[in-house]
């Protein structure tokens, strides 16, 4: 027997576990559901809700079995008619100052206290006295609060604290006069903060926007993914009818955890706002309504005669990118390119990717961030350099001085910074460092020696080494790895997308990408493919309408190289087409060549072609690393962050009235007036 | 200024003027942090709330609570949580004279009653109240501590025993007329000894 496993019994049943664990996770271990309120596996144990009472044979009392550690031979009773009793007085006292507004309360449903009270609570109250009754708090735009609900277990406060980290929630007073606050009832300033809202086990916190919109029984389940930064969280969208009514989180160990950022969860307001929902053409420099029959025969006209480029914005999948190519290749080759923000890459996956797994980040003792606010480009991301930082890890900062939540120590405004003498020091300590590089110094890298030399400052510091590679490359878009793994780039790396002579194409097709509105292609005949109206569209001679990513399937890479699906929630807005199947129009009248009829046969051809590709969930591994050499030499760039505000990063978030409150009233609070306009 | 005990609410306000440490308190807080070991300063922010509400007249403002926040490098949240625990950290202004009466039983059975009735009579104010020209704010509490000698009050820092209803009149009109109180007993009692 191993040193860490005693033998316990829970109910009789002998069994054996881990000795660190608690006696709520052994009994869970054991199989006996254990009811409570307060406890959470991913915040510290406050065990203040009391609901998880167990009987511990010799002890005299119930104990609350969140807080207590197990002992060799303990034997645990979940099921006596004590336990049951001292849970259902907990209940009791729970619920007496609980309002009973389940009919209109958003939580109802799947409400944990209503489940519980299922089982444990009493059919009559027997509390004559006047239930106690508290003010509403102002939490911001995106949290609505009735406190009169709360039952004071703490969870947000706790989240705030050790995963947001905005220590900005508090329970004042004490008592029957207990209340969660915001300090002076401010908004939350975390780019977290939706998650309290899934936390809360009654409906004290709920979503403002979801307010009074629908009951979890009549919503329609999509499990789908974040594409507005690169993480790729794991998200489930709720939809009734042919409208998303709301997005939450789901468990993903490996990634988002249990969180999602608050644009996720809040901005699909703007998915149906200033939707692009038929084909337009420009006629006397003013884009009129069209039809498809007439767009199409334009652009196969235009598709005849010029050489075209294609652009790939930030949300397009994988399937659309490879049509994109497929159909590209007919005009020969560079001629596709998603890296419209002059993203610097070299040729090999782990030039532009997360090398290190996100659940690893926080293993790490040393975290340098160069040119990345993740913040704000990656909150996910954030919350897990957090946790390395609670664990003593030491973060450096070169770029601009950001403000994080959490302390970094600043180096330096260029690449050369890395050449600090503090950090050296640090770096020849330290047994696990490791490097973010972000997008505001890979987007002016312009020479192919600085990207190498960070490769050998790794080497040389051991944040590559054989076992491991902690040198990661990290963008804000959902598309960019994806895309980069199929080759949609123009083959030269660290060329600028500026650089692009303009006199080689003659026409532009734009799929989600507002960079056609650079003046390089002003005298391009341009064609945008999107789902809302933007600069991009605005400009182009001709828009077709696609479907957003929740009304087609795609596959998206996140930014540790693990292919994942966003599955189809609703039909498309209008009379938007799918961009493979206009691809395939366009190629049979064209005659060109493009086999796949159906969607299942683009993809399943694109996984023939990319076979990494199709193993969803696993992180791809890396075929060909890129080669170390030994001279190490920086240029000068400065940096220039890529996204400056959280709410209003992409054309979706920029169309959600949800997202326009946040700038308005989180971003103007004091507190996070920082750097990042 | 009515309503709740001034120590238990929630609802903390802005003085409106800068509070800063004055020098005497600085060095008191430098003796209190060092007597917690290094990283845990935040464990001061009980003397240090007790310091400031000595300085501040007798209450917390919020712009206390900053101060505080700053200087232990704590949240200001947390600041206010433990302002808010405890009933003895004034959370609106009170009177020159802050009168507490204890009401919790011995001092009850021994007449508490009448103590807070001549008080309030002779202060012209209400239980939680602050009389007119801002001398005296009257409060009930629990017990503090001095049950062998009740009915007993506590004004700010001083406490007064074996009250009746004539020894507590003289106690509050000594005070309107700016003179000295004796302290402790008013039956000339040392300490607790037999009377």
């Amino acid at each position: 027997m191993s040193d860490d496993l005693i033998n316990i019994k829970v109910n009789q049943k002998e069994i054996q576990v881990d000795k660190n664990l608690t006696v709520m996770q052994a009994c869970e271990i054991a199989g006996e559901e254990i009811p409570r309120f307060c406890y959470h596996d991913k915040l510290s144990i406050a065990g203040n809700c009391r609901m998880c009472l167990v009987e511990i044979e010799k002890a005299p009392k119930l104990v609350s079995s969140c807080t207590m550690p197990l002992m060799e031979g303990m034997s645990i009773i979940t099921n006596s008619e004590k336990v049951n009793a001292g849970r259902k007085g907990v209940m009791e006292f729970l619920l007496i100052n609980h309002p009973l507004d389940c009919p209109i309360c958003d939580q109802g449903g799947e409400c944990d206290l209503q489940d519980q009270a299922m089982y444990y609570g009493f059919d009559k109250s027997r509390y004559k006295e006047n239930k106690r009754a508290v003010d509403n708090k102002n939490m911001g735009p995106l949290v609505n609060t009735i406190m009169t609900r709360c039952i004071h277990c703490t969870r947000c406060v706790r989240f705030a604290t050790e995963v947001a980290g905005v220590p900005e929630l508090g329970m004042l007073g004490r008592g029957e006069n207990a209340e969660i606050t915001t300090y002076l009832e401010q908004s939350i300033t975390s780019e977290l903060s939706g998650n309290v809202i899934d936390l809360c086990p009654v409906g004290a916190l709920t979503s403002k926007p979801y307010q009074f919109k629908a009951r979890p029984w009549e919503l329609k389940r999509t499990d789908s993914i974040d594409i507005f930064d690169s993480v790729g969280s794991n998200i489930r969208v709720d939809s009734r009818a042919e409208e998303i009514l709301r997005v939450t989180p789901r468990t993903n160990e490996y990634i988002n955890e249990e969180w999602i950022s608050d644009k996720v969860r809040f901005n699909y307001d703007g998915y149906y706002q200033q939707r692009i929902d038929t084909p337009y053409i420009k006629e006397n420099q003013k884009l009129s309504i069209s039809n498809w029959e007439e767009s199409l025969k334009v652009l196969k006209d235009k598709l005849k005669t010029l050489k075209p480029l294609a652009l790939i914005g930030e949300h397009v999948d994988l399937e659309t990118g490879y049509a994109i190519k497929k159909f590209m290749s007919n005009y020969g080759k560079d001629n596709v390119e998603c890296r419209t923000d002059n993203h610097a890459v070299l040729e090999s996956l782990d030039s532009y990717r997360f090398n290190t797994p996100l659940n690893d980040i926080e293993n790490s003792d040393l975290i340098i961030l160069l040119g990345t606010n993740p913040k704000i480009e990656t909150p996910i991301i954030n919350h897990k350099i957090f946790k390395a930082y609670n664990n003593d890890s030491k973060v450096f900062n070169i770029g601009e001085n950001i403000s994080l939540n959490y302390k970094t120590e600043y180096l330096g405004e260029s690449l050369s910074s890395l050449n600090n003498e503090n950090l050296i020091k640090a770096l020849k300590k330290s047994t696990n460092p490791l490097i973010i590089i972000g997008s505001a110094f890979l987007n002016k890298i312009k020479n192919i020696k600085t990207l190498k030399s960070i490769f050998s400052y790794a080497d040389k510091y051991k944040v590559i080494t054989k076992e491991k590679n902690n040198l990661n490359f990290l963008n804000p878009y959902a598309s960019r790895v994806g895309q980069l793994i199929i080759g949609n780039t123009t083959n030269k790396l660290c060329e600028p997308f500026s650089n692009l002579k303009k006199d080689n194409f003659e026409l532009v097709l734009s799929f989600g990408s507002e960079h056609i509105a650079n003046e390089q292609f002003n005298n391009c005949f341009k064609v945008y493919f999107g789902h809302h109206g933007d600069d991009g569209a605005m400009g182009s001679d001709i828009v077709l309408p696609t479907p957003l990513y929740t009304e087609k399937n795609g596959t998206f890479v996140n930014i540790e190289g693990r292919p994942q699906e966003a599955k189809k929630c609703h039909n498309p807005i209008g009379s938007a087409k799918e961009e493979w199947s206009i691809l395939k129009k366009l190629s049979d009248e064209l005659s060109f060549d493009f086999i796949p009829n159906t969607f299942e046969q683009l993809r399943s051809e694109l996984f023939d072609k990319h076979p990494i590709l199709s193993d969803y969930h696993e992180i791809i591994a890396v075929e060909n690393s890129t080669s170390i050499t030994p001279d190490i030499e920086f240029e000068d760039c400065k940096a220039e962050y890529p996204i400056s505000n959280f709410y209003m990063s992409d054309v979706i978030s920029k169309n959600s009235v949800t997202m326009a409150k946040c700038v308005e009233e989180i971003t103007s609070t004091p507190s996070l007036l920082e750097k990042s306009a | 200024m009515s309503g709740n005990h001034p120590g238990l609410s929630n609802n903390f306000s802005r003085s409106g003027e800068k509070f800063s440490w004055s020098k005497d308190n600085l060095r008191s807080i430098k003796n209190i942090i060092s007597k917690y070991p290094k990283g845990r300063e935040q464990s001061a922010v009980m003397p240090l709330l007790y310091l400031a509400q000595e300085q501040n007249n007798n209450w917390i403002s919020i712009e206390c609570i900053e101060t505080i926040a700053e200087t232990l490098n704590m949240p200001k949240i947390r600041v206010t949580e433990v302002a808010s625990f405890y009933s003895m950290y004034n959370t609106r202004p009170v009177g020159e004279n802050l009168v507490q009466i204890c009401r919790t039983s011995p001092c009850w059975l021994r007449g508490s009653n009448k103590i807070t009735e001549t008080i309030c009579k002779e202060t012209k104010c209400e239980i939680n109240d602050t009389s007119d020209d801002n001398k005296f704010t009257v409060v009930e509490v629990e017990c503090l501590g001095a049950c062998s000698n009740g009915p007993m009050i506590q004004i700010n820092n001083d406490f007064f025993e074996d009250l009746d209803e004539e020894s507590t009149k003289k106690i509050i009109d000594n005070i309107k007329e700016g003179k000295p109180n004796v302290i402790g007993s008013q039956k000339g009692r040392r300490s607790s000894e037999n009377a």
